[in-house]
Order: C-alpha cells, then sequence, then structure tokens
C-alpha cells in the first residue's frame, strides 16, 4: 500500500515532467485547448515531498518494525520452555496424561495447583468451537445481507441498512459481552433449556455481532466493484435478477468475499473480551458439544497474566500460548492471502 | 481490564468538586487535593508521601475506603488502589512496583523464598480484617447446609446432582473464581484439599460475577467473601464435628465456621515510613469501623464488644455489576 502511495505515485509525476519537458512546445499549445494545468508548469519536485515521502516510508517501517518487535518479545518470554522445561513435560501441553488422582488420561488446563496442569487443548479446542460457531451463521447472514443491499435494496433503504450494520462494529465488545452475560445467556437458557447458563453458543452469538459487520462490509464492498458490464451483459442475455446475482456477481466478487471470510475469521478468534465474559471459562475438552462453556485461549491469556510472577513457568506457557495463536491466525492470513490471488488470476484469466 | 482501577487519588479531588457544587465553592478544606501540592502545610508533597496498594479483589472495597480515610486525615498523601486478584498484588510486591500488596490468602512460602532470592527482602504480614468465605445458592434452592465433605465432592465433580446431597434432582452448575484470586486460593486449599477443580467449574472474574451467576441459574452453586453476599442465600456449613454452622461474626471468630480466613497486608523489606503509620493505622479503631461498614469483621479485639457484635450490612455491590468490574467505586 505504502509502496504506491510513496513510490509509484512521484514517479509517473516525474515521468509526466519529463515527457512534457521534452514536448514544450506542443505543451504550451496544448494548454491552451485542455485544462492541464499542473503537469504542463517545469516545477522542480519542492524539497518537502521528498521529506513527506520519506516519512511515508518511515512509517510503514515502524508498522513492519513494531510487529517483529512484538513478534520477538513474545518469543522470548515464550521460547525459554523449549529448551529449559521448568520442571515441566512439554509434551504434557498436549497429550493427555494422567496424573495422580485421576480415573483415567485426561486434558486438564489447571495452572495453579501441585502439580501444575497446562494441557492447552482444551483451550484451543475452545477457541476453534467459538469461533468456527461464529462463523457459522456469521457468513450466510452477512454475505446474504451484503448481497442484498448491493443487489437489491432501493437506494433509499441501502443509505439506511448499511450505515446501521457498520455501526455495529463501533460498539465496544466489553459492551457486547456484557449484553450477552446479562441478557442473551438468560434468555437462551429460558428459551432452549441449556444446562449452562454461559456457554459457546451464547458468546458464539455476540462474537457474531463483532464478525458480522466486517464481512458484510468487505462483502459489500467486494460486490460493488463488480463491473457494471458484466450484469447488464447476463441481463441482456436473459438471465433472470437472481441467475445473475448467483452465477455472476457472486463468483466475480469471490476473491473479496474469501478476504472478507478470513477477516472475520481472524477477529472472532483474537477477540478476548466477550468470550471472557460470556463463555463460562471452562476448561472442557468437548469439541462437539456447542452447549457447554468453553475457555478460549485468548480470555486464558487475558485472566490469568495478570496474576503470574514474571519467568514463572505459568508466565511462559501463557506466552506460548500467544505464540501458537498468533502462529494460527499469521498462517490463516498468508493461507487466505493465496486462496485470493489464486482466486483473482482464475477469474481474471478465463 | 481485570484490574479494575480506582485512582484513588482523583477521588478527593472529585469529592472537592462535589462539596464546591453543593455549597458554593466555599469549603474544600476537607479534601485536600495531594495533587495540587503544597498546599498543606504539614506535609510536603514529596515522593515519600505516596504510597501504592496492590490489592486482591475481595479487599478493593475495603482497600479504597481505608485510602480515602487515611488521606482525609493525613492531608499531603496519597494513596493509589488498584485491584485484581491477590496474585497480582503479590505479583506486583515480588517485582517491585507496589508498595502493600493487599492479600486475601496468605503468602506461599515459594514467594517469599522469591523475594529473598531476588530481591534479598522479608515480607512483613498484617492482618487486616476477618473474613469468612460464603457458599452461595440460588434462594430457590432447599438446600440448607452441606458439609466440607460434600462440597469437596460437588467442586470436584464427583457429585453432579443436587439429589445426592439431599436437594432437588437438577445437576449442580459449578461456579468458581479465576485462578489468579485469593478466593480461589482459599477455597483450593480448604475445601478440596488441593486436589483441582472440576474441569466444568466456570471461572467467573468476580465475587460479584459468581453471585450474579447463581442468582440467575436454579442449579448454580458458588462461593466468595461475605461482604458481596446480598441478594443469594448462604449455606450453613459443617466441619468436621458435623455441626452446620452459619457464616457470622462470632462464628468466624471463635473459629466455630470452618471457612474463616483473615485479609492481609504484605510489604517487602524495611517499609516506608508512610507505609508502617498507614499499617499502624489499620490496625486501630478508625479503620476497623471501615472494616464493619465494608461488612467484613473487625479484627477481634480492637473495637469496644458493643460495637462488634452486629456488623452493619454489606454496601449495595449490585449484583448486576459487570464481572469486568467486580468492585465498582461506591458512591
Amino acid at each position: 500500500m505504502n509502496d504506491i502511495v510513496g513510490e509509484t505515485g512521484p514517479r509517473t509525476l516525474d515521468r509526466a515532467n519529463q515527457r512534457d519537458s521534452a514536448t514544450t512546445s506542443h505543451a504550451d499549445l496544448r494548454a491552451s485547448i485542455s485544462p492541464r494545468g499542473p503537469l504542463q508548469k517545469r516545477t522542480p519536485t519542492p524539497i518537502w515531498h521528498r521529506i513527506a515521502e520519506k516519512m511515508i516510508a518511515a512509517t510503514s517501517v515502524a508498522a513492519v518494525l513494531a510487529i517483529a518487535l512484538i513478534f520477538v518479545f513474545i518469543g522470548r518470554e515464550a521460547l525459554p520452555l523449549l529448551w529449559d522445561h521448568l520442571g515441566m513435560n512439554l509434551r504434557d501441553m498436549i497429550f493427555p496424561r494422567q496424573w495422580t488422582g485421576y480415573d483415567s488420561a485426561v486434558y486438564i488446563w489447571q495452572p495453579v495447583g501441585t502439580p501444575e496442569k497446562f494441557n492447552a487443548m482444551p483451550l484451543f479446542i475452545g477457541s476453534l468451537k467459538v469461533t468456527l460457531l461464529t462463523m457459522v451463521w456469521s457468513i450466510p447472514i452477512a454475505i446474504g445481507a451484503a448481497t442484498f443491499v448491493s443487489q437489491y435494496a432501493a437506494k433509499r433503504v441501502r443509505d439506511i441498512v448499511k450505515p446501521a450494520i457498520e455501526m455495529l462494529a463501533g460498539i465496544p465488545s466489553v459492551v457486547l459481552g456484557f449484553f450477552a452475560l446479562m441478557v442473551l445467556a438468560t434468555w437462551l437458557q429460558d428459551t432452549f433449556g441449556f444446562a449452562y447458563r454461559l456457554n459457546a453458543i451464547v458468546s458464539a452469538i455476540a462474537l457474531s455481532l463483532t464478525v458480522i459487520p466486517i464481512i458484510f462490509t468487505i462483502t459489500e464492498d467486494a460486490l460493488h466493484a463488480v463491473p457494471k458490464s458484466m450484469r447488464e451483459a447476463s441481463l441482456a442475455l436473459g438471465a433472470r435478477h437472481w441467475q445473475t446475482t448467483l452465477y455472476v456477481v457472486l463468483p466475480a466478487a469471490l476473491p473479496g468475499i474469501a478476504a472478507a471470510v478470513i477477516l472475520g475469521f481472524g477477529r472472532a478468534i483474537g477477540e478476548t473480551m466477550v468470550v471472557l465474559m460470556a463463555s463460562g471459562n471452562a476448561a472442557i475438552m468437548e469439541p462437539l458439544n456447542p452447549a457447554t462453556s468453553v475457555r478460549t485461549v485468548t480470555a486464558t491469556i487475558a485472566a490469568e497474566l495478570g496474576e503470574v510472577a514474571q519467568g514463572d513457568t505459568h508466565w511462559r506457557v501463557l506466552f506460548m500460548l500467544g505464540v501458537v495463536l498468533f502462529l494460527i491466525t499469521f498462517v490463516l492470513n498468508r493461507l487466505g492471502a493465496r486462496v485470493i490471488t489464486r482466486l483473482h488470476k482464475k477469474l481474471t484469466a478465463s | 481490564m481485570l484490574s479494575s482501577r480506582l485512582n484513588v487519588r482523583l477521588l478527593p479531588s472529585v469529592f472537592a468538586l462535589f462539596t464546591m457544587a453543593c455549597s458554593g465553592g466555599h469549603r474544600n478544606d476537607q479534601a485536600p487535593a495531594p495533587s495540587a501540592s503544597g498546599e498543606s502545610p504539614s506535609a510536603p508533597a514529596a515522593p515519600s508521601r505516596m504510597l501504592t496498594l496492590k490489592d486482591s479483589d475481595t479487599m478493593v472495597i475495603l482497600a479504597q475506603r481505608f485510602a480515602e480515610a487515611y488521606m482525609r486525615t493525613h492531608p499531603g498523601t496519597t494513596i493509589q488502589v488498584s485491584g485484581g486478584g491477590s496474585g497480582v498484588g503479590i505479583a506486583a510486591l515480588l517485582n517491585g512496583t507496589t508498595d502493600i500488596a493487599n492479600s486475601s490468602r496468605p503468602m506461599k512460602d515459594e514467594e517469599k523464598a522469591r523475594l529473598r532470592e531476588t530481591r534479598h527482602q522479608e515480607v512483613a504480614e498484617t492482618r487486616v480484617a476477618l473474613d469468612a468465605l460464603a457458599v452461595y445458592v440460588h434462594s430457590a434452592n432447599p438446600v440448607q447446609q452441606l458439609t466440607l465433605e460434600q462440597l469437596s465432592q460437588i467442586y470436584t465433580g464427583r457429585v453432579s446432582n443436587w439429589r445426592d446431597v439431599g436437594g432437588p434432582d437438577m445437576p449442580i452448575v459449578l461456579y468458581s473464581r479465576e485462578n489468579n484470586s485469593g478466593t480461589y486460593a482459599f477455597f483450593k486449599e480448604h475445601v478440596l484439599r488441593t486436589a483441582d477443580f472440576a474441569a466444568n467449574a466456570q471461572t467467573l472474574p468476580g465475587t460479584a460475577a459468581v453471585i450474579n451467576a447463581v442468582s440467575r441459574d436454579r442449579g448454580g452453586i458458588g462461593y466468595g467473601g461475605i461482604a458481596y453476599g446480598e441478594g443469594i442465600r448462604h449455606v450453613k456449613l459443617a466441619g468436621a464435628d458435623g455441626q452446620a454452622i452459619e457464616p457470622s461474626l462470632e462464628n468466624a471468630t471463635s473459629g466455630r465456621y470452618p471457612l474463616s480466613r483473615f485479609l492481609l497486608m504484605y510489604t517487602a523489606g524495611n517499609p516506608s515510613a508512610l507505609a508502617a503509620d498507614f499499617l499502624r493505622w489499620v490496625g486501630g479503631v478508625d479503620a476497623q469501623r471501615l472494616v464493619e461498614v465494608v461488612g467484613y469483621y473487625p479484627l477481634p479485639g480492637v473495637l469496644p464488644p458493643s460495637a462488634g457484635t452486629t456488623p452493619t450490612p454489606p454496601p449495595a455491590v449490585a449484583p448486576s455489576a459487570a464481572p469486568a468490574a467486580p468492585a465498582a467505586p461506591p458512591q
């Protein structure tokens, strides 16, 4: 992004200047005909343009540097766990173990006590469970809404619906969490009779309120960007409105929609406050039952990091969870980017 | 986020504004704003007049009241209180970022050892108040009493239906605290005898959140400080002798109630003059009256017996308080 702003723009400007200087006589003539003002004048690039360019470049470098430094910081706290085990067995973070006092091998997260039990599987299962549940209803709702707004809605309706959905993104997640905790959870329990008042479904519904606006906005933009000529060609060939939407517009916007879904997923898996408040935070290993309480990785880090002494095993394990979460979102983003470029190539080439 | 930060330093200024607004700006002498230094003749505003308290969630309201009262009677001092769980306070003491750590559990030996190792300091413990840990159930739950053994079985997951402890046929929903809370550690040590909590125990970030959850869940059971216990029915607890005891002042001070504990303040090394004076003040009559007001039990033997027998009802900590801010500043 910054490359384009910082370099390509001014360079084309330079080129325009050069061309103009080569054809001065014509330029004077053209200037009188067409109002192409500033580019015609052979002013040298002012010094502050260069300074501004450098500063813009510096900000982009700073952003990259910040990410790198964060990664270095987190890694420095977490990685010693790999060679200095601090009295714990790394296998126990992933595989079940039969601890004394238990009847069978269990996945268990009990970081306080002797011995401390740091099995991270329930946490990752919890995070994935909530995130997938969220996506299950966020994707259809958001894409459906975006399709309606961009393809069917009258302009007056769109002017109301679009900002309203986008405003959802502006609600602080702590407010959503509070709403889910106080209102939604009770209502859902009364309606469906869940054994756990706070469970994955409650937090997934609250989470979807943060995810839907993201998917909606990007999808809507993608649909909007589909060239009008494609729609018109389809309609001219006799396709109905819904056929045009389903077989022409939506496929053409697929890369954008994929990007929307990936960003939504990243938001959902990284969200902390809603799940901390509304999921009950019990580290249970039940991947298939959506009506049980869950404890996510993010909520665990948020709830526990304040307590531990620096350099403690628990401290390092929490940072390790952060590293793994970071890697998951990083890999997902990279994969997503590749899917998008591939889709894009396929769609534009054929 | 969790450390519901209450900047007590600001409170006097807020009071000052309030009194000024009410009385037309004539009086703000009873609320000297320490941030505007130099106005108090007796105590110059120096760094040594500044005290930080990191907190147990259970104690955050109490500590805040202490700070307000102490600052009112000792002009020129500034006391900052922040919450977040006993572990937070102790961790801050270990890291050297607080003067006093409030804790609702005694410091572990390994924590003391770490302080000795890293900073070559010994800790000093001061008892602040007496608290009884209450066990709550939904007010419609007919179960009146539990033995510690039953409670342990419930929280380790070996008993999962109220039928097995004399209640209706209804699954038990466990509510517990985050593992950075002193209440959690106390419960784990004294009820579970260091066994693990059942995995399906839901952990909530504050006693108010636990109460809120139990009040909305017919099968729910939770535990927490008695000061927060408004709106929820307490269960009588039976210790080894099998007698069901209600959480109350006499039972807590006499030690008959099985789950009572002292609320503590810790300092590391030689406390500053201010910290020492503050801790002395905390053990005095004024502070112990505040203990009563907040809803804990005063230390035995400080207050005259007539005043100590009936603790005033706990302050209205609305069960609706967000769990993220378990201790809303009392208004």
